[in-house]
């Protein structure tokens, strides 16, 4: 109801010589943002029993009243009702304001279909499969959304991948706050505590200007819940137990909710694993550890609300051990031999090498509703991410981190939101940020990352209109300044003869220079300008058309600039470039959904044109004292990348229920014409789903994933020399593995515990033919094959 | 500019315990930095008669390409020398005796030597304290004339003891490297 509003009141005065029962109270509602009237509205008047209504004009006269308190109920569709009392002594004036948007208020988790913006493109994972994978991670759990691949590092570092692109092309956002964790790293997974989640989106559209304007692949929008302004307490505690890693999860939290609109959360986590095995073996060293909380407090009303939120991970993983190489004739070996070089007994331990990562996120946010304008939000936020990465070393140096990276992120934003249109919805709003890496001394080597102080300036106006009934357009604009500062010593070789920074950045010399080593100060400024366009058209038959584009840029991260440094685990020494430019990228999404249970269906064909797409590309082998090593640089080329996801659902009976997917990609070095690296492959999956809804809730189901072999990939196979036998030997870093097909099984049943509680009781087997195999997508390969046969149980207790 | 640092510094000002500001680490070395492998071989019939073949990379992975002095080391033929190996890291100053390190942990580090020049061996003399062989110390035994390289490789972690094969060792690489040889 779009005229709900809020209400006000006017009492006239009148002169009255009688103190008793002669008063008269008029009043007049409207709306709220464009102050027509408001029909109809019903006032129950509670002293006098009596109901009286407003007019066409949205006035009412209440007669004869007696001196002393009046309480008026006041109720109008889609408002909520609300009750004041005055006192009235002689004639009185007062306004009142009635909260709306009572389906915003009401309910007690984000109703299923909030979109960021109603002509964007998205797929959405639900509490409930959240739960799912509450041992598992983000990378993971996102990993059944189609056209959403990862890019794993073993199989608890899960980084997200969307239609290709992955690290700094994806913005996470975690609670309204931008997650910087060194994400720019591909064996860096981003910090998240799945359970603390209530609702994950994944916009694949252009409709991201609010975040940021490098979404190149896409956003990850990570949501809490909303909760009902009404007395309650409840919560929910979930056990989760698995045979492979002998492991699991717990997590519980606990909600109290205020009738006035105060609410409080706490939640907390711990998860651990010991080594996990493949169908033939041990994968040594490949445990994690996590322990999570997290916290919310908040206040919420129609006018104005305000919420703090905090929220704490801590994780360390494990890092198979035989990835552990010195040089290009270890991974040769490894490559040929099959099977982990190093295979252990079980064990929890987590040796070297392994990632120690910790992870703050702090903010508060706060907003005001404005007569006839709309809604204002503040929003402070920090972040501290602390990682440590551990590797053999030599002399007793193992429990010092060859990485310790401290970086510190905190910002101020603001958003309005102007919806006193009836067909126009604006959204504006600014965002100030600024970053601070520090490489912490301590580590004995020469830091991968580099101190940089790092600022950002943004502002974005983004609109929805309504054309008609079924028809609503969006377009946003986005500017960014950026500007990176770094200090950086780099080996005189390096900087005069090999990169030639001498000529082209003589600026950034300090002339300090130390162990053949150059102090420099690179210092870049970018200006990025983002756009999107956003169309949606409703059809009969429950058909929706979308059609996004979106301009996006993006400024090289500092890995791309920076980085310098050996990879063990990939027997590769990465080089960033100074000379890199910012990347643009222009895409074009599509897609036709049909939202019904019996018969529905997405079919999403996507286009992305990236100029000066930065890549990292084996670039010759350099010799060192450990022997020959490929060397990988960052370059920058014209890519392209299309493909089309496709998902049905299908009703096949009243228990029986069909689900499938498919997403096929295709991604394109157009500059030297060959495929591009890292592209997912064609895969799709089936599930059929028993569903009994008197019987329990009963579920059972079996999901089958096909993941087919990539056989469009770059090849960047090399020969080096082998001095033991005396001949050049293949090293064949880029032949992608063979298909796979994957079955699991899962099941779940409810019952009723307590008054109202109930508990869930899940069991289900992953990879139940215990198939192995290896994903193109792993950068572990080379080393070891993906998981085997897994059975979990899980009891989920809801009170 | 000036604006936004000021209010960068605002923002941060109000959490100065979790942020610090950036520490001026002086640039850190590569402690683990292999810079210069020697081998000495010493002719057991003659003590003057000293062959040292040096492996230098004084700037680390990346930079410089290795230099190997001489470029072409020249042995006898027949000959039997006592071997020995010696790292340091040179950025350090004085020079760091990596050797230290290594016999320390002895017990996870092991050298390979593989010789490609018909008739020559190399047979380590040394060991751990488990008593297997660690390789330091050597006995080199040339052949007759020939040329070819002699790899040496120490591994870290590798199982021991083993077949004596860098095959069969395991382990990951900290140092290989190979010195050209001439017998004559």
């Amino acid at each position: 109801m779009r005229f709900c509003a809020i209400i006000v009141l006017f009492a006239y005065f009148q002169v009255g010589f009688t103190q008793n029962c002669d008063s008269i109270l008029l009043g007049e509602l409207k709306d709220f943002h464009d102050n027509t009237p408001i029909v109809g509205a019903t006032l129950f008047i509670k002293n006098l029993n009596k109901y009286v209504t407003s007019d066409e004009n949205g006035k009412f006269k209440i007669e004869n009243l007696c001196k002393g308190e009046i309480t008026l109920v006041i109720s109008h569709i889609a408002c909520e009702t609300k009750t004041v009392t005055y006192n009235i002594d002689g004639d009185v004036f007062k306004s009142v304001f009635l909260e709306h948007h009572l389906e915003q208020l009401n309910e007690v988790v984000v109703s299923a279909n909030t979109k960021i913006d109603n002509t964007s493109i998205q797929r959405s994972l639900k509490k409930e499969t959240i739960d799912d994978f509450s041992d598992k991670s983000l990378g993971d759990a996102l990993n059944t959304i189609s056209g959403v691949s990862s890019l794993n590092t073993g199989n608890t570092i899960v980084k997200p991948m969307i239609h290709g692109l992955h690290s700094s092309r994806l913005l996470i956002i975690n609670n309204n706050v931008r997650l910087f964790d060194q994400e720019w790293g591909d064996e860096h997974a981003p910090n998240i505590d799945i359970n603390a989640a209530g609702r994950i989106d994944v916009i694949k559209g252009a409709n991201t200007l609010m975040y940021g304007s490098d979404a190149i692949g896409g956003l990850i929008l990570i949501r809490s819940q909303n909760y009902a302004a009404k007395d309650s307490i409840f919560g929910t505690t979930s056990l989760s137990l698995n045979t492979n890693g002998w492991g699991g999860n717990i997590n519980s939290e606990i909600v109290r909710t205020y009738e006035n609109g105060l609410y409080g959360k706490l939640q907390a986590s711990y998860r651990k694993f010991g080594d996990f095995e493949s169908p033939e073996y041990q994968l040594s060293n490949t445990g994690l550890r996590s322990v999570n909380a997290s916290a919310r407090i908040g206040y919420k009303s129609f006018e104005k609300g305000f919420e703090a939120y905090y929220s704490f991970v801590d994780n360390e993983f494990g890092i198979l051990r035989a990835s552990h190489i010195g040089n290009v004739n270890d991974l040769v070996r490894a490559i040929n031999s099959g099977e982990p070089q190093v295979i252990d007994d079980f064990s929890y331990d987590i040796d070297n090498p392994r990632q120690s990562i910790l992870h703050h996120l702090g903010k508060v946010e706060a907003y005001k509703r404005f007569k006839g304008l709309g809604k204002l939000s503040v929003q402070y936020d920090f972040q501290i991410n602390r990682r440590k990465e551990f590797d053999l070393r030599r002399g007793n140096r193992s429990n010092t981190p060859v990485i310790d990276l401290r970086l510190f992120t905190t910002s101020l934003q603001s958003n309005l939101k102007i919806d006193a249109y009836d067909n126009l919805k604006l959204n504006t709003g600014f965002l100030l940020r600024y970053q601070q890496n520090n490489a912490v001394s301590g580590t004995g080597v020469s830091p991968l990352i580099p101190d940089f102080d790092k600022y950002d300036v943004g502002a974005y106006v983004t609109g929805t209109y309504n054309l008609d009934l079924f028809t609503e357009v969006s377009a946003g604009f986005r500017y960014d300044f950026s500007r990176i500062e770094a200090e950086k010593r780099y080996r005189l070789a390096d900087w005069n003869e090999i990169y030639n920074y001498d000529e082209l950045f003589p600026e950034f010399e300090s002339g300090t220079i130390e162990d053949s080593r150059i102090l420099t100060f690179p210092e870049f400024s970018f200006h990025n300008f983002s756009a999107s366009l956003g169309l949606t058209r409703h059809f009969s038959n429950d058909i929706d058309l979308f059609f996004n584009y979106g301009l996006a840029s993006r400024m090289p991260n500092p890995s791309e600039l920076f980085s310098d440094g050996l990879h063990h685990s990939a027997a590769r020494i990465e080089i960033g470039l100074l000379t890199m430019q910012k990347e643009v990228a222009n895409k074009f999404v599509m897609s036709i959904e049909r939202n019904n249970q019996n018969f529905g269906f997405t079919v999403s064909p996507y286009y992305k044109y990236i100029n000066d797409f930065i890549q990292l590309i084996p670039n010759g082998i350099t010799t060192t004292v450990r022997g020959a090593f490929p060397v990988w640089e960052y370059n920058q080329i014209n890519a392209r990348i299309f493909g089309i996801d496709i998902d049905i659902n299908k009703k096949i009976s009243n228990f029986f229920s069909y689900n499938g997917s498919i997403s096929l990609l295709q991604g394109d070095n157009l500059s030297d014409d060959i495929p591009l690296i890292n592209m997912p492959a064609t895969n799709f999956t089936n599930s059929i789903t028993y569903y009994n809804e008197d019987l329990n809730q009963l579920s059972v189901g079996l999901r089958q994933k096909t993941v087919l072999q990539q056989n469009r990939y770059p090849d960047y196979n090399f020969f080096t020399f082998d001095p033991i036998l005396q001949e050049d030997v293949f090293v064949d870093i880029s032949s992608t593995p063979s298909a796979y097909t994957l079955v699991d099984f899962n099941s779940s049943i409810n019952f009723k515990a307590f008054k109202t509680g109930n508990l869930n009781i899940a069991f289900n087997v992953s990879n139940l033919f215990n198939v192995s195999y290896r994903e193109n997508l792993n950068r572990l390969r080379y080393f070891a094959d993906e998981l085997g046969r897994n059975f979990n149980i899980k009891l989920k207790l809801n009170y | 500019m000036k604006t936004i640092k000021l209010l960068a510094l605002f923002f941060i000002s109000g959490l100065a315990m979790t942020s610090c500001s950036s520490d001026d680490d002086g640039g850190e070395n590569d402690e683990e930095l292999i810079t210069t492998v020697v081998l000495t071989l010493t002719n057991t019939a003659n003590a003057a008669d000293i062959v040292t073949l040096t492996f230098t990379d004084l700037d680390g992975e990346g930079g410089n390409e290795p230099v190997y002095t001489p470029a072409v080391s020249t042995l006898s033929t027949n000959t039997t020398y006592t071997g020995s190996i010696q790292l340091w890291n040179a950025t350090e100053n004085p020079p760091e005796d990596v050797n230290e390190e290594i016999v320390g942990e002895a017990d996870e580090h092991e050298f390979f030597y593989t010789p490609s020049v018909a008739g020559m061996t190399v047979v380590k003399t040394d060991t751990d304290g488990d008593g297997n062989p660690l390789g330091i110390e050597t006995t080199v035994t040339t052949g007759t004339v020939g040329t070819g390289g002699l790899n040496v490789v120490l591994r870290h972690e590798p199982s021991k003891p083993n077949d004596g094969t860098l095959a069969g060792a395991g382990g990951s690489t900290d140092v290989e490297v190979n010195y050209s040889i001439s017998v004559q």
